[in-house]
């Protein structure tokens, strides 16, 4: 499996997610965890941009995270996936390596 | 200095848990509200996320300090404007916040909401009305 990335940081104060999205290749997964969560809400002005990675890329957010800021399931954009920590770590395993985008 | 009241303002534009920032801000507004002056808050860019309804921080090993937001009536800090823009941008409306409420003395205590959403232009007014703004 190609390169798990990982984006920690708000897109709204931050350009990790930005950078993140055009440097991964497609068929590689995204990972949003702790602020990054922000940019998975739905009906947000980054919306457009997380549904045109997702035809590229597979995106999942952390659960935990998300939970923290309030942000429900059924606030999250559509194709967008949940995982938990387990999962955290299956992902992990999963790719050949980790990039994280601080 | 003793006896002068000052417009302050706490400009809050960061999201709760990423950073140390806002829960450093809240205390510092609880701290300050020990002083009698003219306090408001404002929440703009992502700060807006503070008042987000539904925060549950039990599963990573956090505290959880929005439910103090709701003291703040009782420390007569009763105006929190919220930027229009900023809920905009980040796909929130009014209904997604917590319901913050105080009991307004001048009014026979009638039960009233703290939160003001105002558009970027009146932050900016706001601002520009304030002795001290508080950055955080």
């Amino acid at each position: 499996m190609p390169v798990l990335h990982t984006v920690n940081k708000s897109p709204f104060e931050k350009n990790a997610l930005d950078s993140c999205l055009s440097h991964a290749l497609d068929g590689s997964t995204l990972l949003l965890i702790e602020d990054g969560v922000y940019a998975a809400m739905r009906a947000s002005s980054i919306e457009p941009r997380i549904r045109r990675a997702l035809k590229r890329l597979r995106i999942h957010v952390l659960e935990n995270d998300c939970r923290a800021r309030g942000i429900s399931e059924d606030a999250l954009i559509e194709g967008v996936g949940s995982v938990d920590d387990a999962g955290f770590v299956d992902l992990v395993v999963e790719h050949d390596n980790v990039q994280a985008w601080l | 200095m003793a006896g002068q009241c000052k417009k302050i303002m706490y400009l809050h534009r960061r999201a709760p848990y990423g950073t140390v920032y806002a829960q450093e801000g809240l205390e510092v507004v609880l701290i300050g509200a020990a002083f009698d002056q003219d306090v408001c808050m404002a929440f703009v860019d992502d700060g807006v996320y503070q008042l987000k309804a539904g925060q549950d921080t039990s599963a990573v090993g956090m505290k959880n300090f929005s439910p103090a937001w709701r003291a703040l009536g009782d420390y007569d800090v009763t105006r929190l404007y919220v930027e229009r823009e900023s809920l905009d941008e980040r796909g929130l409306r009014e209904e997604d916040l917590m319901p913050l409420r105080y009991e307004d003395e001048n009014d026979d205590w009638a039960e009233k909401s703290s939160i003001v959403i105002v558009d970027r232009k009146e932050i900016g007014r706001l601002i520009d009305a304030q002795d001290v703004v508080f950055n955080f």
